[in-house]
């Protein structure tokens, strides 16, 4: 049997019509970069493990100015899913003590919290 | 009502999606500030990175960060790229192919490279 469904018709680009669409794409997007990231990632760990010289030219690879490029992409859009994230905490993960929900803004310092100490212990750990 | 597959593919997502916010802007800014060569003491050379890659416990971190994370990108951009215009069920069904099958080729090399 032939069943005909209802095919909703959207514009190619019905996402920049409004500014709260435009954030919730910029949201969704970060995904992009976050994954090239994620891959350039293991790339260097083949790198490294093919040994010292592999792993200086991976390094040398990385001070070009495009690869210094597409990492400042990519630290902006990290930064964009970690503030986005924390804005969607209070909601995907809300909380109770007793009935009484706790505050939107408590949920939110909390995780800015520990974005920062976390940050900061990464910076002292492989940083310094 | 059929089983569901979507706690399956959530869990991963939002926990790789909140490793993702708490770590990855500062690894991406020490990475950055390496190739800058702007990072104090002995930055990201050979030595140094080997020595805690061959840590088992850093090693077996590193690898759920980097599979999590990348499984939460690999996820939310199977849904973008339906919001983007793959529509069609065909369609659909290649994307979501391309961007699981690709994070699990990639967590596989990943696994082979640190365990």
């Amino acid at each position: 049997m032939k069943t005909q469904s209802f095919q909703p018709q959207l514009p190619t680009f019905w996402w920049l019509q409004r500014g709260n669409y435009r954030r919730y794409m910029l949201r969704e997007l970060t995904s992009l970069p976050i994954a090239v990231y994620a891959v350039w990632l293991i790339l260097a760990l083949l790198r490294l493990g093919q040994g010292a010289e592999a792993w200086a030219a991976f390094r040398a690879s990385l001070a070009t100015p495009a690869a210094i490029g597409l990492q400042l992409i990519v630290l902006v859009f990290a930064v964009v899913h970690s503030v986005s994230w924390f804005a969607l905490a209070p909601r995907t993960m809300p909380i109770y003590i007793g009935t009484r929900r706790v505050a939107d803004a408590w949920i939110a310092a909390a995780h800015y919290l520990a974005w920062a100490v976390l940050s900061v212990l990464i910076f002292l750990a492989i940083g310094v | 009502m059929g089983a569901s597959n979507k706690p399956v593919l959530w869990l991963p997502f939002a926990a790789g999606g909140m490793l993702a916010a708490l770590a990855l802007p500062a690894l991406v800014a020490v990475v950055l500030l390496d190739s800058l060569g702007r990072l104090p003491g002995g930055g990201l050379d050979y030595a140094r990175v080997s020595a805690w890659i061959g840590n088992p416990w850093i090693a077996i971190a590193l690898f759920a960060f980097v599979s999590l994370v990348l499984w939460h990108a690999a996820h939310r951009l199977r849904m973008t790229l339906q919001d983007l215009g793959v529509r069609r069920p065909g369609a659909r069904r290649v994307a979501a192919r391309l961007c699981y099958l690709g994070a699990g080729l990639f967590t596989f090399v990943l696994g082979y490279q640190l365990i």
